[in-house]
């Protein structure tokens, strides 16, 4: 089983986000950044199935800055077997960096290409159905539990109110769900193993935007904060003002 | 003249709710762009009857392909029906939910039109005759303004943010036949619950429980709550007892779960941390119930309740059935 994966290097979701100087991106002063927790999933989810399989090839893609591959080192001690960077300096368009994703992946031999249902900083959730679209192959997106046999594949994917299942040949492309699997941690081990793994960069250029950020802002502090009361007796008060504004 | 383009999502031949949530933003959009708008949409035999009524919303003509395949999401079809229509009309935008078709949907179009996408959006705009959306990033915690470059601008608006607005129109219905192929993926199947729960991102009330809920066991407090709201109500998380395993991922609020704007938010237990704020922030009016008056949570909350929860909740139930009871 070959599988490519492709993760991204993210604000970690306790940071506080402030806006830049630019005021049309973050400041990155002070922030932590991870891999993106989706992402985990997927890797996770790649590298059992080619532990299942007994054989294979587990190859971890991202697009970012030189940064990013400090993630990829993490993938590679979790097990992933080669990384690459595909070093610039990021994008807000989703069909910017599936296109350079399609343009690496095209020639490459697979059977699954896997992401993380989104990142958590733009929160596009365009990136793996347009790779799937650009390369020509089946997607199933938003995936909670994945069974493959042979060469036939089949996916449930979070729907409102449930599970949809999708059922498709491989090679395709899947967007990993929380509730996948439970990613490993690296093990010493593991660390030390990949610190003997190919992590290779390669300088891309990109595509033009068709979208961009004109501005960015931080949202409204939300005035808030009346305490109505303590205990079971201020529930009736809670109730009045909440039946004030129709709301119950 | 301007116009717009809309997908209505369907499943098993019938609308669901969150189409004329999206017809209604791109009737916003049509307004603003002094355009028109025409939808879209898949369904099986019959669809097109039960399709006439997005005229009330603001559609002029409303396109349908029916085939019994159509029941549930086809990917393959929805997006080459899209991409025929926008050849045959220069549409200046084509506004999708951000719902789980949607998510699908709109990237996998925008590939094939080779268009920008934005995602997630939360209100529309005209600047220098052009569409712009405004959409959160970083799960709300800063809030983007997006241009496009070039037309038709793809957009998919969050569900529950535009709520479904009368603007009487045509509504003239044609059935289009879209050339089948054969898919290289299919819908087999969905899987429900007992009862198809309202999905927290779509419940106009949101009644999360968080670690101060102490064991699994204890969500009947919350469920008798969620039953004494009716039928629009439903159970949210906080990550904490996701991770845990008390509560399934579906019913994650935050940022590495689901972003929600219902009417009304109820944290009970929820102590407030960052990426849980990031996710209910949007809430047009907060309820925070906690036993620590020192709680972050209690610092977005519109009304706090400073309490032992057990006591508190049931409470309420009880207070809420009383006063719907009398009146």
């Amino acid at each position: 089983m070959k599988s490519i994966v492709c993760i991204k290097r993210v604000p970690d979701s306790e940071a506080q986000i402030r806006v830049g100087g630019d005021g049309v991106g973050i400041d990155p002063a002070g922030v932590k950044y991870v891999m993106n927790p989706y992402d985990e999933f997927a890797l996770e989810e790649a590298i059992r199935l080619k532990e299942e399989a007994g054989d294979g090839l587990v190859t971890v893609l991202s697009v970012g800055p030189e940064e990013s591959k400090e993630i990829l080192r993490t993938a590679l001690a979790m097990g992933a077997d080669a990384a690459l960077l595909l070093a610039s300096p990021g994008s807000a368009d989703g069909l910017v960096i599936a296109r350079a994703l399609a343009e690496e992946i095209g020639d490459r031999e697979y059977d699954l290409i896997l992401f993380g249902k989104q990142a958590i900083d733009d929160d596009n959730m365009q990136v793996p159905a347009m790779v799937a679209e650009l390369l020509g192959l089946p997607c199933a997106s938003v995936v909670v539990e994945l069974e493959i046999e042979g060469r036939h594949a089949v996916a449930h994917r979070e729907v409102e109110g449930g599970h949809e299942i999708v059922e498709f040949d491989l090679p395709a492309v899947v967007g990993a769900q929380k509730g996948l699997n439970e990613p490993r941690y690296p093990s010493l081990k593991g660390i030390m193993a990949a610190k003997k793994k190919p992590l290779d960069v390669k300088e891309i250029s990109f595509t033009e935007p068709k979208v961009r950020i004109v501005a960015l802002q931080e949202p409204p502090p939300r005035a808030g904060g009346e305490i109505v009361g303590e205990g079971p007796k201020a529930v009736p008060e809670l109730v009045r003002r909440l039946r004030e504004r129709a709301l119950i | 003249m301007a116009r717009v383009l809309v997908y209505a999502e369907t499943r098993d031949g019938e609308l669901r709710p969150v189409a004329s949530e999206t017809v209604t933003a791109g009737g916003d959009l049509a307004e603003q762009l002094g355009g028109s708008m025409d939808v879209f949409l898949l369904g099986p035999p019959g669809m097109a009857q039960r399709a006439a009524d997005l005229g009330r919303y603001g559609a002029d003509r409303i396109f349908v392909a029916e085939d019994q395949s159509f029941s549930s999401y086809a990917a393959e079809a929805a997006v080459r029906f899209c991409e025929d229509l926008v050849g045959r009309e220069a549409y200046d935008a084509v506004v999708f939910p951000a719902s789980a078709q949607g998510k699908d949907l709109a990237p996998r179009t925008a590939a094939r039109l080779d268009r920008g996408l934005a995602t997630e959006v939360v209100s529309v705009g005209v600047d220098d005759g052009r569409p712009v959306a405004t959409r959160p990033m970083f799960a709300g915690k800063a809030i983007a303004t997006v241009a496009f470059s070039e037309l038709p601008a793809l957009i998919s608006v969050r569900p529950n943010v535009f709520r479904p607005k009368e603007r009487p129109a045509d509504g003239s219905v044609e059935v289009v036949e879209i050339a089948s192929e054969p898919t290289a993926q299919r819908v087999t199947g969905i899987e429900t619950g007992d009862r198809e729960a309202l999905d927290v991102s779509e419940a106009n009330i949101v009644i999360s429980g968080g670690r101060g809920m102490k064991d699994p066991e204890n969500w009947s407090v919350l469920e008798d709550l969620v039953e004494a709201l009716g039928d629009d109500a439903t159970l949210g998380a906080s990550r904490a007892v996701v991770d845990a395993g008390w509560r399934p991922h579906s019913e994650q609020v935050g940022q590495t779960g689901k972003v929600v704007s219902p009417s009304l938010y109820f944290a009970v237990g929820i102590s407030g941390a960052i990426q849980h704020l990031a996710g209910m922030r949007t809430a047009k009016t907060i309820v925070a119930i906690n036993r620590d008056a020192e709680a972050p949570i209690f610092s977005v909350a519109d009304y706090g309740l400073v309490g032992d929860l057990f006591e508190v909740v049931p409470a309420l139930a009880a207070e809420i059935r009383r006063v719907r009871a009398g009146g």
